[in-house]
């Protein structure tokens, strides 16, 4: 287990390599990633179950599922600062040749890595073709998804909701990530989404709501819940309440960083706000 | 000439069916999904069989195609099962990233191909499936003949690791292939031997070509038919042998003409022995309610349009 200071030096230095990729290649996503710094490393520091290695069958293992997959900044780097691959290789983050694509994918054999994501809507799915083959198997652990809010609006994540619920998948703990941007604007612009939780709740989901989405000890504790709450005959359900951009004051509570990179100049402050903790890659 | 002659017609969905409850029996790994077709299917026995292995995943195509490329992480063989129109067009975005892209050892089985769907009409009908499964960077397209190749190809689909498309029909046909036939994905057939045409059938239509070749032989022309039921990889060496001989091919399909076995076939003999080639297949339409029967006489795929087709061809030799 770590302790707090480190998963916030984990998390700083998480974000300076989510800034520093994307600017490189001057493309990607870093608002989301930034958003989710904080939940991925504490999902995978201190709460996932994970064997040494990669193996695609992750077998007696929690598994994790990137189902809004440009936000593969973030994805990228904590897998290698769990040891997935060198952290070097993040140099080579959307440029010819490399297994860190653009968007996540098995393709090129990217450990830590179980399914392409890009195309959005499709994660949730998988994440729960992957709960049923653990209980074929008997396998105890637990299936984790990251979904965004925006990606909701995609029909197929309401047969996959509607499905986990009707067949009693409660091996799942699927989050949204709840910034409210996507890339048109504010989600209440695009398309409102209501009230998630109800609908969440009317499908017959168990749903845990972590309302400062970007607090180490808020995720650790609404994690907790939502592992409680496991094996109890309901899919759960985290409701992550997070700021896009989250660590760079220039990037925060907009869309406008969904998609776009820093300059030169908005590196130098972005980083200046982060200063560098375990060493940059 | 050999001579193919039948005893009983069947489907090839039962084919299918019937496969599937072998596998079932001997590969506990084997699971089954389906959207609300099972009885269509032909699935009732392995879900009778192994409930905790079949998944009814209700109308929810895309979900099914996401679920079964889930399960394969762990270590199991998911058979997906639906109409073909509703295994491919309707979920394509969700095979290729989730089981293509990301190499997952899916099998996508879809009934119900092309136009001897019959009565229900072009929005249950498929006539570009092919093409867009075949195009997927490492699908591999197959569309069986009769009852035992089909049940052949659903046992040996299973020992393939990688996903594949296994195309198969509703209507009752005649069953001429061996019941303890060995399949080999990616081999051709020979199914006569013939040296003035070379027709290069698959899925309902091998069965037309053979009946094609008995009049063509009443006629004075002998004509070679070649069952390819793995449209992707193709065997190249069987075509490239008996065209060489012919000199001249007509390809039959139950599919649009753009996409299919016919395009496959051109591509390959234009790379390595350019070669007259007739086409019968459905010339980019859509289809419409019909009898199997009438459908394929109005749509130009049964065995007095391969017959035409094959004097043309010879005629351009």
């Amino acid at each position: 287990m770590q302790d707090l200071e480190n998963l916030e030096n984990i998390t700083i230095q998480t974000r300076r390599d989510i800034l520093r990729m994307v600017h490189k290649v001057n493309s990607g996503h870093p608002g989301g990633s930034l958003g989710c710094a904080e939940f991925l490393v504490t999902l995978f520091n201190t709460v996932m179950k994970r064997n040494e290695g990669f193996k695609m069958d992750g077998l007696n293992e929690d598994l994790f599922f990137l189902s809004n997959g440009h936000i593969s900044p973030v994805f990228y780097s904590v897998l290698a600062r769990c040891g997935y691959f060198e952290i070097d290789e993040l140099n080579t983050f959307r440029l010819i040749n490399s297994r860190l694509q653009g968007h996540p994918t098995t393709h090129e054999g990217l450990p830590g890595v179980r399914i392409a994501s890009g195309s959005l809507g499709q994660g949730l799915s998988v994440a729960i073709g992957a709960s049923l083959t653990k209980k074929l198997n008997n396998d105890s652990n637990l299936i984790y998804c990251l979904m965004g809010d925006g990606e909701l609006q995609e029909g197929q994540n309401w047969e996959a909701i509607m499905y986990a619920a009707a067949k009693n998948i409660d091996n799942i703990i699927a989050t949204i990530d709840l910034n409210g941007q996507q890339i048109d604007g504010s989600t209440d612009d695009v398309i409102n989404l209501g009230n998630i939780r109800a609908k969440f709740e009317s499908f017959g989901w168990k749903v845990v709501e972590i309302t400062n989405g970007n607090n180490i000890s808020e995720i650790q504790y609404g994690l907790k819940q939502a592992k409680d709450n496991t094996f109890k005959g309901k899919p759960v359900c985290v409701l992550l309440k997070t700021v896009m951009g989250n660590g760079v004051d220039f990037m925060m509570h907009t869309h406008e960083w969904h998609g776009k990179a820093p300059n030169d100049e908005q590196l130098e402050i972005a980083l200046k706000q982060n200063p560098e903790t375990l060493g940059d890659y | 000439m050999k001579n193919y002659t039948f005893t009983e017609k069947k489907d090839t969905r039962s084919g299918f069916g019937d496969g599937l409850t072998e596998l079932g029996l001997k590969n506990e790994n084997i699971v089954a999904l389906c959207a609300d077709l099972t009885g269509s299917l032909k699935m009732n026995d392995f879900k009778k069989n192994h409930p905790e292995r079949f998944y009814q995943i209700g109308i929810a195509e895309a979900n099914m195609m996401g679920i079964a490329a889930g399960l394969t992480i762990g270590g199991k063989i998911p058979f997906t099962g639906t109409f073909a129109n509703f295994s491919t067009g309707r979920v394509y975005d969700q095979i290729r990233q989730s089981i293509a892209y990301s190499g997952k050892n899916v099998k996508i089985c879809a009934s119900h191909a092309g136009i001897t769907l019959g009565e229900d009409g072009a929005t249950h009908q498929i006539l570009e499936d092919i093409g867009m499964m075949k195009m997927l960077p490492g699908m591999t397209v197959i569309n069986t003949c009769d009852y035992n190749q089909t049940k052949a190809a659903t046992i040996a689909i299973a020992d393939h690791m990688g996903p594949v498309y296994l195309r198969f029909g509703r209507p009752k046909v005649p069953v001429f292939t061996d019941a303890d036939q060995k399949f080999i994905i990616g081999k051709g057939v020979k199914m006569t031997e013939g040296d003035d045409v070379t027709i290069i059938a698959t899925g309902h239509l091998v069965w037309e070509a053979l009946e094609a070749s008995k009049v063509l032989f009443d006629q004075g022309i002998s004509a070679e038919v070649i069952n390819i039921h793995s449209i992707k990889p193709l065997d190249s060496e069987i075509i490239l042998k008996s065209v060489h001989k012919t000199k001249c091919v007509v390809s039959a399909e139950e599919h649009n003409y753009m996409g299919g076995l016919g395009e496959s076939v051109s591509r390959l003999l234009s790379l390595n022995n350019p070669t007259p080639q007739e086409f019968v297949a459905t010339q980019d339409t859509f289809g419409e309610s019909g009898t199997p029967a009438q459908l394929m006489e109005k749509y130009g795929l049964n065995a007095e349009k391969i017959i035409e087709k094959a004097k043309l061809v010879i005629s351009r030799k």
